[in-house]
């Protein structure tokens, strides 16, 4: 169903709302994002033993659930309003995604029944200092000697990737440029010649690192050279996904400065009865409400595989951002005061809205891929 | 899957349509025999012109009449308020008096509700009606009253007690429009259009028996006929029967009927935004190359298509049986914000040429008609303001505003004095 869950669907989101609010309450998160890993086994155990969640929409053939992108985005959504700390973004979105685009046969039965079980731990390593969600710009080569091969290179703002078991890592043919000549490959963390390195980081709910190969063993997945469609595709869904996330997080944020607007009185009356402040409150709905319809079809063309998902990604994704961001500064401003102390939580949110804004890129960028997208194939989303 | 009742339902209807659908009649002779079977409005009660079917059942009926190419009963322009409104509070008599010629299109109908002097506020009305004599006796002015120039009777909202709050005072009523003491004039727009009329009532007459409802809950009618008009969707749209090629004098009345119906919304596509035309637009002027302007191009169609998904979605709930509610005002006041960021962007795209109307301007004026008509979206049918305040009360629980006229007799509350004289 397009415009409305099922029935199953929303038991299934009631659940996941009801975990997170006893297991990440804003202590919890407060008390993460303080750790140099960021998240710890104790609640990402609980999180696959109780849950599952890892496996949402790995194929029940490689031990998942065998759930598609809509079900992945409520995940996403509910873990984005309770900021959830946990390597899920970055392991089951980003690197298993990837594996399951790009891997062969034997690999995914290799690598995906400890991804979706959460034994595993993997990151995707695409970025490099230059900070571009973009194939064209990955310089990290792949050499290829005695059958073996090596990576060379330097990747950047790689979620959890000082605390993954595995790197999944798109590397080039030396020499090649653009889309062409790019593989897809698996690193195991510990490899001799790797060099991770933690960044500090905004938004201390998501954890970034440096990744630095010198000449460090690689697992070539799938076909050689043929990791473009794949890695377009993976981020493309991990776009829509994020897009879910964000709306969880807004919607969060949206209804904390409700309630902050009831109980707060000035003037002798609660403050949520001028209408300076029920307007605003009305427009944060308006922002909130229309970046959740994109969101939801971002999520829809992804567990179809449609063609058009791109498009609707970017689309998506560039609503989510400035809705996000939006809210979290009218969440701000209506805390007045309060809302710029460490102690409120409103910060916790405005900062996972500021990192999401530019995380797989910003909503200019995106704006732009979605009309390449349409002005190409002559034909524009209805 | 069809049910055993579906079967039923589908082979009546089938009979009656293969004994009586005749495209030769005229079109009120053939919705006399239409409203008489009880096929014309199925879902109402059989008592009332209807069949007492389920709403499921109903729409067996309407695929089957498709089917047949049938033309329907008449529910173009206020035609629907009036049935709706009738159907809710209306006595037996008044049913059975207005009931069918509405239905059969001999009626037609205008809303007599805002005045200069009460816009987003309708309840603080002033129109007055006496009784004297035994007749009510009608004085003030309506306004934005849509087709009151070939309306046989109005839906009329007037004052019939000063001395109590404002809501508490108004009385609802059927007004023939065809009366020395109604004077209609047409209202021109900033956009050259007249689409609406004002309606100056001087000692206009309505017979005791017109008053629908109770003396003074007139109100509560009106609020009936609100919400039929935000339900009833764009009356721009509405369309002649798909005669699936066939020919017949009831086809050429119907379509006659709706052209004049729909005549005064010409300029509604216009109004919000046309953001159909914005890829094509962008196309032949070259401007689609500029990232400035494919950056407002992208905003514009992502709030565009959200706004789509917005409203697909309440729709979708509402067929989950969870009810639109206040939804639809969220869904106007983006409708709004649509229409706005599509002038602008229209704007940017066309350049100089923005100043420009009529043969000369681009698309031969319609692009200048979008620009000067953009700004009734964010007021017809509600205000932005108005919907905010719809949003915030309703679909957030925030408090009502503080009230100033509500807890004291009318005639003591602070009123305009901008009624404007006929000429």
């Amino acid at each position: 169903m397009q415009y409305n869950f099922t029935t199953e669907q929303r038991e299934f989101r009631a659940v996941l709302r009801r975990f997170f609010g006893q297991t990440s309450p804003p202590s919890v998160v407060r008390r993460l994002m303080d750790t140099d890993a960021g998240w710890d086994t104790a609640l990402w155990r609980d999180l696959n033993t109780q849950l599952g969640v890892s496996g949402v929409h790995v194929p029940e053939a490689y031990g998942g659930m065998g759930f598609g992108f809509v079900e992945l985005g409520i995940v996403l959504e509910e873990m984005g309003r309770a900021l959830v700390c946990a390597p899920y973004f970055s392991s089951v979105v980003l690197a298993t995604t990837a594996i399951l685009n790009g891997a062969d046969e034997a690999q995914k039965q290799a690598l995906l029944p400890g991804l979706a079980a959460g034994d595993t731990v993997a990151a995707l390593a695409f970025t490099e200092p230059n900070g571009q969600w973009d194939q064209d710009a990955i310089e990290t080569t792949a050499h290829q000697a005695a059958g073996r091969y090596r990576l060379s290179g330097v990747k950047s703002f790689v979620i959890d990737g000082h605390t993954a078991d595995l790197l999944i890592v798109p590397a080039r043919r030396p020499g090649s440029t653009g889309q062409s000549g790019l593989s897809l490959f698996a690193v195991r963390g510990d490899a001799a010649g790797l060099t991770r390195t933690s960044l500090q980081t905004l938004d201390p709910t998501r954890k970034l690192a440096r990744v630095e190969f010198a000449d460090v063993e690689a697992e070539l997945l799938g076909a050689p050279e043929q990791a473009a469609g794949p890695l377009s595709k993976t981020l493309a869904q991990a776009a829509a996904m994020l897009a879910n996330e964000m709306v969880g997080g807004a919607e969060r944020l949206r209804e904390s400065a409700l309630e902050y607007a009831n109980l707060r009185v000035q003037f002798g009356r609660p403050v949520s009865s001028f209408q300076a402040m029920k307007h605003k409150q009305a427009d944060m709905l308006v922002d909130v409400e229309l970046a959740r319809s994109a969101a939801y079809q971002a999520a829809q063309a992804a567990a179809d595989d449609r063609a058009d998902l791109p498009a609707l990604a970017s689309l998506a994704k560039a609503s989510a951002s400035e809705a996000y961001l939006q809210t979290a500064i009218h969440t701000i401003q209506i805390h007045g005061g309060i809302g710029f102390t460490w102690e409120n939580d409103t910060h916790l949110w405005f900062k996972r809205a500021k990192s999401s804004e530019v995380l797989l890129g910003d909503p200019t960028w995106h704006r732009e891929q979605m009309m390449r997208a349409w002005a190409n194939n002559g034909s524009e989303v209805q | 899957m069809t049910t055993p009742m579906e079967a039923t339902v589908r082979a009546e209807i089938r009979d009656w349509l293969s004994a009586n659908w005749d495209p030769n009649l005229s079109l009120v002779e053939w919705r006399e025999r239409l409203v008489n079977s009880g096929w014309g409005a199925p879902a109402w009660p059989i008592a009332l012109y209807g069949r007492g079917l389920e709403p499921a059942m109903a729409s067996v009926v309407d695929d089957e009449m498709r089917r047949a190419g049938a033309v329907g009963v008449a529910r173009s322009g206020a035609r629907n308020l009036a049935t709706q409104t009738l159907l809710a509070h209306g006595s037996d008599a008044q049913k059975r008096a207005f009931l069918p010629p509405t239905l059969t299109g001999r009626y037609s109908w205008c809303q007599l509700f805002s005045e200069p002097g009460s816009g987003s506020d309708l309840a603080g009305a002033v129109t007055r009606a006496d009784l004297k004599n035994g007749r009510w006796i009608v004085s003030g002015q309506k306004l934005w009253t849509t087709s009151a120039h070939h309306a046989d009777w109005g839906l009329l909202l007037a004052r019939t007690d000063w001395d109590v709050p404002k809501h508490a005072g108004l009385s609802f009523f059927l007004i023939d429009m065809h009366q020395p003491g109604i004077q209609v004039r047409p209202l021109r727009q900033m956009n050259g259009y007249a689409s609406f009329n004002e309606v100056f009532l001087a000692d206009a007459e309505v017979a005791p028996e017109h008053l629908i409802g109770q003396l003074g809950g007139g109100w509560t009618v009106a609020t009936t006929t609100l919400m039929h008009e935000r339900s009833h969707g764009d009356p721009s749209a509405a369309k002649p029967t798909d005669a699936g090629g066939r020919e017949g004098r009831v086809y050429d009345e119907e379509r006659e009927e709706i052209a004049i119906a729909t005549e005064p919304y010409g300029w509604y596509p216009q109004r919000a935004g046309r953001v159909d035309l914005i890829l094509e637009r962008a196309r032949e002027t070259g401007r689609i190359n500029d990232p400035v302007v494919r950056q407002e191009i992208a905003k514009l169609l992502i709030l565009d298509r959200s706004a789509k998904w917005t409203a697909l979605r309440a729709r979708a709930a509402v067929a989950a049986g969870e009810g639109l509610g206040p939804a639809g005002s969220l869904i106007k006041l983006v409708g709004s914000h649509v229409a706005r960021a599509a002038a602008r962007v229209h704007t940017l795209i066309s350049g100089a040429d923005a100043m420009l109307a009529g043969a000369e301007a681009p698309r031969n004026g319609l692009i200048a008609e979008v620009l000067i008509s953009v700004p009734a979206v964010s007021i017809a049918g509600g205000t932005d303001e108005i919907q905010r305040n719809i949003i915030a009360e309703r679909m957030l629980g925030m408090p009502k505003d503080p009230s100033s006229d509500t807890n004291r007799p009318f005639r003591d509350v602070p009123k305009n004095s901008m009624a404007r004289q006929p000429t």
